[in-house]
C-alpha cells in the first residue's frame, strides 16, 4: 500500500510530529506568513497605500510637533541660564559689612559670579544716561540703593532653584529687596509645557484613530477571506493560526507607515530648518536645530508598529472568532 | 470512536432534525448513513464535525464529550476527522496542491513531508497530473476528488463523507469507494452519508437509516439482501 495509509493497522495513529520539528516549522511558518502578508498588500496596492498613508501622516504630525517642541525646550533652557538676581541692599550699611557680605556670597555654591554696583556709581551712570543730570544735582542724598547682581550657576538657574536662591539671599541681614528677572521666562516655560501637553493630546487622538483605521481595514480583509477562513477552520486550523497573517498585515502597515512618517518628518524639518535656524539665531548664537536622532526614529517605528499590531489584534480577536462553519 | 448518546437536534426556528439518536461506531468500522432528503443525515455529520451542537444528549469523538470541550479543542478534534463535503469547500484561489496541503500545513509538517503526502493523496484519487490547476479548471467530480485527497492526506482516524458520490458516474463512484475501503482496511473509521441505495447494496456494510430524524434501522445490508428486502426508509 502507498505511504498514505501506512503505520496505523490498529486503529487511529497519526504521523507524529516531533517537538523540535514543530518549533522549526513554527518559525518557518511565521517567516512564510510574514512574507506572504507583505505580498498580499501588493495585491490591493491602492487600498494598502491609503492605510499606510493614514498611519504615516497620523504619526508625522505628532512627531514633527514633538521635534519642534523639544527644540523650543532646549532654546528656553539655554536662555534661562542667563537669568540673574538683583539684590538691593539696605541703606545705612557700612562698607565693611557690604564687603563681608560679598565675601560670604562668593562661597555659596549656587552662585557663579557677582557684580557689585555701589549706589554712587549707579547714580553717576544714571546722571549721565538719563538726561536728568542737572535736576539730580539738587538731590540731598543718593536715592539709589547699593546693588549686587548675582549670577547663579547653570544648575541653579531653573526658575525653582533660582527662587530658592532668592529666598536665601533675602534672609541675609543686609538685604532689603531681591528681584528675580525670570517672569518672562516662566511664561515661556508655561507655553512650552502647554505645547507639550497639546502635542501629547494630539498624538493620543491620532493614535486612537490609527488603531481604528487599521482595525477597520483588517476587518474588511477578514470578511474578504471569509470563505478561506471557514475552510481552514473545517480542516482544523486554530484561531491563532488563522489570525497570524492578519497580525502580520498589521505589522507591515505599522512598519511602512512608520518609515513613511520618518521620511515626511525629515522632509518637513529640512524644509523649515533654515528659517527656524534664522529666527533662533537672532537670540542664541550657539543653537543648532536638532532633527530626528536615532532614539526618536526608533520610537516612531516602535509606536507605529505597535499601533498597527494593536489595531489588527483588536479586529482579529473579534472577527476571526465570529466566523464559524455552519 | 464515534458515539451518540440519546441525541436530539432542534434548529433555531423549531425544525427538529434529529430525535433521540443513539449509536456507536467502533475504530476500523465502515458505516453508511442513509435516509430520504431532509431525514437529518447532514445534521448528524455536522454534530460530529462540531459545526452544530446537540440540543439534548451527548456526542463523543475519540472519547471526548463534545459538550465539554473548549474552543481550542474544536480545532484539534477536527484534525482527527477528514471531512468530505457535498459542496467540496475548496479554496478557489489556491491550486489543487495547496488545497490538499492545507491540513498538513496547519499541523506543522515540513515542506518535504507535505510534498510527499500530497503527491501520494493526489495519486490515490488520480489527480496527480492536475496538481497545479485551480479548482475552477476542474469538473465537479474532480473537485470532489480533491476534497477526498484533502480529507485523507493527514491520515486521520475518522473519515466523514456527505454524499461523496453525488456528482460521480457509477464507475468513478466505485473507484471512490475503493479509496474508502483501503483507508478502512488500514484501520480508519469511515462514516458515509448517501442516498445511493444501489451503492449501499453492492458494498455490504453496516448501514444506519434515518427517517424524519429518527434512527429506524442499524444493521448489515447483507441481511437485507438475504431476506430479499430493500432497506425500509
Ligand atoms: N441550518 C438549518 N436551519 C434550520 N433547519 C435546518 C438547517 N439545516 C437543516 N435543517 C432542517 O433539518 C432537517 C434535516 O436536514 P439535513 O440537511 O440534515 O437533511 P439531509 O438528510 O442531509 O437531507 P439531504 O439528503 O437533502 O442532504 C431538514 O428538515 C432541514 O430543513
Ligand atoms: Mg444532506
Amino acid at each position: 500500500m502507498s505511504l498514505l495509509f501506512k503505520g496505523r493497522n490498529q486503529g487511529a495513529q497519526r504521523i507524529k510530529v516531533s517537538k523540535l520539528q514543530k518549533l522549526f516549522m513554527f518559525f518557518s511558518d511565521n517567516l512564510r506568513q510574514a512574507v506572504s502578508s507583505l505580498g498580499e498588500l501588493t495585491r490591493a496596492p491602492f487600498a494598502s497605500l491609503m492605510t499606510i498613508a493614514v498611519l504615516g501622516l497620523s504619526i508625522t504630525l505628532p512627531a514633527a510637533l514633538y521635534v519642534l517642541v523639544k527644540n523650543l525646550d532646549r532654546v528656553s533652557s539655554d536662555w534661562q541660564q542667563a537669568s540673574e538676581v538683583s539684590v538691593f541692599l539696605k541703606e545705612n550699611i557700612a562698607q565693611q559689612d557690604i564687603e563681608q557680605l560679598i565675601k560670604r556670597l562668593k562661597t555659596w555654591p549656587e552662585i557663579k559670579r557677582l557684580e557689585y554696583i555701589p549706589a554712587d556709581k549707579a547714580l553717576d551712570e544714571f546722571t549721565q544716561t538719563s538726561g536728568f543730570g542737572d535736576a539730580l544735582q539738587y538731590l540731598e542724598s543718593n536715592p539709589l540703593p547699593n546693588v549686587i547682581l548675582v549670577y547663579p550657576t547653570s544648575r541653579h538657574a531653573q526658575p525653582n532653584s533660582a527662587r530658592d536662591l532668592l529666598d536665601r539671599l533675602l534672609r541675609e541681614r543686609e538685604v532689603e529687596l531681591g528681584k528675580l528677572d525670570i517672569e518672562w521666562l516662566e511664561r515661556l516655560h508655561a507655553i512650552v509645557a502647554i505645547a507639550k501637553e497639546l502635542v501629547t493630546l494630539i498624538a493620543v487622538l491620532l493614535f486612537v484613530s490609527v488603531i481604528l483605521t487599521v482595525g477597520n481595514t483588517i476587518r474588511l480583509n477578514i470578511y474578504n477571506k471569509r470563505d478561506e477562513i471557514l475552510v481552514m477552520k473545517l480542516v482544523g486550523a486554530t484561531d491563532g493560526f488563522i489570525q497570524r497573517p492578519f497580525m502580520y498585515t498589521g505589522f507591515w502597515y505599522g512598519l511602512l507607515g512608520g518609515i513613511m512618517a520618518w521620511i515626511t518628518v525629515a522632509l518637513i524639518l529640512w524644509w523649515m530648518g533654515s528659517s527656524i535656524d534664522r529666527v533662533i539665531n537672532l537670540y542664541n548664537q550657539s543653537f543648532q536645530l536638532r532633527g530626528l536622532d536615532f532614539p526618536i526614529l526608533i520610537s516612531m517605528l516602535a509606536i507605529s508598529v505597535g499601533l498597527g499590531l494593536l489595531g489588527s489584534y483588536l479586529s482579529v480577536k473579534r472577527y476571526v472568532a465570529q466566523i464559524e462553519p455552519k | 470512536m464515534i458515539k451518540f448518546d440519546d441525541v436530539s437536534k432542534t434548529y433555531p426556528g423549531g425544525q427538529q432534525a434529529l430525535r433521540r439518536v443513539s449509536f456507536h461506531v467502533a475504530p476500523g468500522e465502515l458505516v453508511f448513513l442513509t435516509g430520504h432528503s431532509g431525514a437529518g443525515k447532514s445534521t448528524l455529520l455536522k454534530l460530529i464535525s462540531i459545526m452544530e451542537r446537540p440540543t439534548v444528549g451527548n456526542v463523543y469523538i475519540n472519547g471526548h464529550n463534545l459538550n465539554e470541550i473548549t474552543r481550542k479543542d474544536i480545532a484539534y478534534i477536527r484534525r482527527d476527522i477528514g471531512m468530505i463535503f457535498q459542496n467540496h469547500q475548496l479554496l478557489m484561489e489556491k491550486n489543487v496542491f495547496d488545497n490538499v496541503a492545507l491540513p498538513l500545513i496547519i499541523e506543522g509538517y515540513t515542506r518535504k513531508q507535505i510534498e510527499k503526502r500530497v503527491d501520494a493523496a493526489l495519486h490515490r484519487v488520480g489527480l496527480l497530473r492536475k496538481k497545479r490547476n485551480l479548482p475552477m479548471m476542474l469538473s465537479g467530480g474532480e473537485q470532489q476528488r480533491v476534497g477526498i485527497a484533502r480529507a485523507i492526506v493527514n491520515n486521520p482516524p475518522i473519515l466523514l463523507a456527505d454524499e461523496p458520490t453525488g456528482n460521480l458516474d457509477p464507475a468513478l463512484s466505485m473507484e471512490i469507494m475503493s479509496i474508502f475501503e483501503d483507508y478502512n482496511q488500514a484501520g480508519g473509521s469511515v462514516f458515509i452519508a448517501t442516498h445511493d441505495l444501489g451503492l449501499i447494496a453492492r458494498m455490504k456494510y453496516r448501514t444506519l437509516t434515518l427517517k424524519q430524524g429518527q434512527m429506524i434501522t442499524d444493521g448489515l445490508t447483507q441481511n437485507w439482501q438475504e431476506d430479499g428486502h430493500e432497506p425500509v426508509i
